[in-house]
């Protein structure tokens, strides 16, 4: 029977809801103190004005229309892109390197992922109450109550949800302008897109997908667990300690005193179970390390609660690496550098931040460009003097009006024929192209077959630039 | 055949049996890819009444979605959607968002637009693109111009006048270089002659009595070329004759020419022929006052001012 047809199995496992308790404690304080601070630089960023000459009082801003982004004091043009380049290298190794010393610390406080679903769970229990109600909830056929806890809870996420995409596309214009202009139904198509989306997207992964993002979609958390090492810290429970040789067990009786429980050798895990209701991500960490865990610390929170309550010592659930675990006598946890890997992250790190500032401290505040026009290459004049033409492009990236004076060196007096003035008058943020003719006697030719152009900003003589260029004739073509 | 040969305990089937075992599975398309399906049939549907469809007759279904634009003799159209009508709105807004550039350089004199380095920037490159859409096919990309063709507009030598009012009157009302044909009424000694006296004016080392003789002829009522060239040799830019003393040839390839019988025989070719082909035509029908004097100011800017 059933010769050659393999047991079918269904690919998808329907999702079974995570009702999470709430839980009081350090890594809940610093969870608590992350997410104000992110929301705040999100949520308020487009709203702080900035004082800057001609354009927009916003101090960041990215003008996509005028291809530039203000940040604070500083101006990036697309001639910048190598910064974000730069930051997204940086970003990536910083990952690498925090990963390496102290597991998935990004996942568990920083992600904007676990930042909107705490929100979410947060409000969810603001409505709905603590996890025993909100089963209870779950479980109840829909009336009335149901559908109004559920419905304002709905309600709210869609309303952050709409906030972050609005948010989100406050950046790309003059926030106060862009809000009237997209209620008055006057902003561009683009920004109606993106808000709906993301208020789409924000809702579907913060309110109903939530930990299967991270299990199923976020290539990050998959690919960090590679980066695990034996010394590297991360969230465990000390098996050793809480199991002990005769396993877990309910301080009943006698067995609620630590020392007889321990000479009878049952283990300091109570098995409440409290770690397991608090965990975002569903999981019973005393199953060991695993690719769910986002390491948010709420399970040491929910143990150390325990640990004190029943008055036995706290970290029986802590930040501690596999190697110390391993060990008879498991040393204090502390942070393992000394790692020919850890040093390389952070010798790189180091480097290509150096980099990067110094490139941001030493940028000019113009941009140029020198083409020789090359159709036709060279012109024969009517008393055989041959011409060259060249194409200024410049850009002032300043935040004033600037001019600039445009002279050559290592060509004879009199070969610069401007078309226009020697100056050239740029509005701040404005480019402009500026042609440049050079005119040598067919004597002068051979002489000069390079020069250098010189572009000199008034204001600053020292920010003068040196652009080396050809001189093409029929006579150095040969 | 019994029951329990049937595959149907573990896997759905469609509950039919056929020769009393073949079954078949009964594995549905994932719910998401049905939905998705439905919705692209409302979609359609959608389609349906916005955008011209179905065909009915000799003409078809035209939807609702309707498209604004100004045809190029000023008339305002409505029509169904449909992509000429598309082109026509988008290209609409393009003039329009030119529009303040292009009324900047009609409103301000010449000098001045080459003296704004921003207006400047815009002539250079909306110059660029009229000079390739219109000029470029005789004077080249560029303008670097052609041989016996199209004349050079880089250099400064300019038949007509290289001045704004004179490139601008070039471009509005075309141009049409004319000298007669020198074959009846020269013997080729003589032709010869005179072919050494232009390529002695710009310092060709050709025979010097044959020089003389030329310049004789060419003062002469035999050969008459002073009547356009002038006494000089130096042309009349108000009938576009050229100047023969300078290093610029049009229609004799001199300066490719390696040798000096090479060259004559360049010139020769011209005086026995004469010309009747530099013709340029007049762009006041095709292209705008406006775009003519941006044209105008970017071939300057090549090499105009003589």
């Amino acid at each position: 029977m059933n010769v050659g047809i393999e047991e079918p199995r269904a690919l998808y496992q329907k999702r079974i809801p995570i009702v999470t308790r709430s839980v009081k404690g350090r890594f809940r304080n610093f969870k608590w103190g992350v997410m104000v601070l992110a929301y705040a630089v999100f949520f308020g960023l487009p709203w702080l004005p900035w004082t800057r000459h001609g354009v927009v009082s916003q101090a960041v801003m990215f003008d996509l229309a005028e291809r530039r982004f203000f940040i604070f004091d500083l101006v990036m043009y697309p001639q910048n892109i190598f910064w974000l380049a730069l930051l997204l290298f940086i970003a990536a190794v910083l990952l690498f390197f925090a990963t390496s010393l102290i597991g998935r610390a990004f996942c568990g406080y920083f992600c904007f992922q676990t930042l909107w679903t705490d929100i979410f769970i947060w409000i969810e229990k603001l409505v709905q109450g603590e996890r025993p109600a909100r089963i209870r909830l779950q479980r109840q056929p829909w009336n009335g109550e149901k559908i109004l806890k559920l419905g304002v809870t709905h309600g709210l996420w869609l309303l952050i949800s709409f906030w972050t995409g609005m948010t989100f596309v406050l950046y790309y214009g003059y926030a106060p302008d862009l809000l009237v202009r997209f209620f008055t139904g006057h902003a561009v198509y683009a920004a109606y897109v993106t808000v709906f989306s993301l208020t789409l997207t924000t809702y579907a992964a913060a309110g109903l997908m939530r930990e299967q993002i991270c299990a199923y979609i976020c290539p990050y958390g998959r690919f960090q667990s590679v980066m695990y090492d034996p010394e590297t810290l991360a969230v465990a429970y000390d098996a050793k300690r809480g199991d002990g040789s005769m396993g877990r067990a309910a301080p009943r009786a006698e067995l609620k005193i630590h020392e007889i429980r321990q000479q009878k050798g049952y283990g300091d895990c109570i098995d409440c179970g409290f770690c397991v209701q608090v965990c975002p991500a569903g999981i019973d960490i005393r199953d060991g390390l695993q690719y769910r865990c986002i390491s948010c610390g709420l399970c040491i929170d929910a143990c150390n609660t325990i640990m004190d309550s029943v008055g036995y010592p706290r970290g029986l659930i802590r930040y501690d690496s596999e190697a110390n675990l391993a060990l008879p006598e498991p040393a204090k946890p502390h942070i393992h550098w000394k790692r020919i890997k850890v040093v390389g992250y952070f010798v790189a790190l180091s480097v290509m931040t150096g980099a990067l500032i110094y490139s941001i401290a030493t940028r000019t505040n113009f941009e140029h460009d020198v083409q020789q026009i090359r159709q036709p290459l060279y012109v024969v004049l009517s008393n055989g003097d041959i011409r060259n033409r060249y194409q200024i492009h410049l850009t002032n990236k300043s935040g004033a009006d600037m001019e600039y004076r445009i002279s050559t060196q290592g060509l004879p007096p009199g070969a610069l024929a401007m078309d226009e003035s020697q100056t050239v008058k740029v509005r701040s943020g404005n480019s402009v192209l500026v042609q440049a003719s050079i005119i040598l006697t067919p004597q002068q030719v051979g002489k000069y077959p390079r020069f250098d152009f010189v572009i000199t900003p008034i204001s600053e003589p020292d920010g003068r630039v040196v652009e080396q260029v050809n001189f093409y004739s029929r006579t150095n073509e040969q | 055949m019994s029951q329990e040969k049937l595959q149907s305990h573990t896997v759905q089937t469609t509950g039919h049996a056929w020769d009393g075992d073949l079954q078949e599975y009964n594995n549905p398309i994932p719910d998401w890819w049905l939905y998705a399906f439905y919705i692209s049939v409302l979609a359609a549907v959608a389609y349906w009444f916005t955008y011209p469809a179905w065909p009915i007759g000799n003409g078809f279904t035209t939807g609702f979605d309707q498209i604004t634009y100004v045809n190029d003799k000023g008339v305002t159209k409505t029509t169904h959607w449909n992509t000429r009508a598309l082109l026509m709105h988008e290209t609409n807004e393009a003039v329009a968002a030119q529009k303040p550039y292009f009324d900047k350089v009609a409103a301000m004199p010449f000098e001045q637009i080459a003296k704004n380095p921003e207006l400047n920037s815009f002539v250079l490159s909306a110059g660029k693109q009229l000079f390739s859409d219109n000029c470029a096919a005789c004077h080249q990309q560029g303008g670097g111009g052609k041989m016996d063709f199209a004349p050079n507009l880089t250099d400064d030598d300019w038949l007509y006048g290289g001045h704004y009012a004179n490139i601008q009157q070039t471009i509005t009302d075309g141009r049409h270089g004319y000298m007669p044909p020198f074959a009846e009424v020269l013997t080729d000694a003589q032709m010869t002659q005179l072919a050494d006296y232009v390529l002695s004016l710009s310092h060709n080392a050709v025979n010097p009595e044959s020089a003389k003789a030329g310049d004789v002829l060419f003062h002469s009522e035999t050969a008459a070329c002073y009547y356009c060239h002038g006494v000089d040799a130096k042309g009349r830019q108000a009938h576009g004759s050229a100047n023969l003393t300078d290093s610029i040839w049009l229609w004799a390839d001199v300066p490719d020419a390696k040798t000096i019988p090479l060259k004559e025989a360049a010139v020769k070719n011209v005086i026995r022929t004469g010309l009747n082909k530099g013709v340029m035509p007049s762009w006041k029908d095709r292209l705008s006052a406006e775009q003519i004097k941006l044209l105008t100011v970017y071939v300057h800017e090549l090499g105009g001012g003589k």
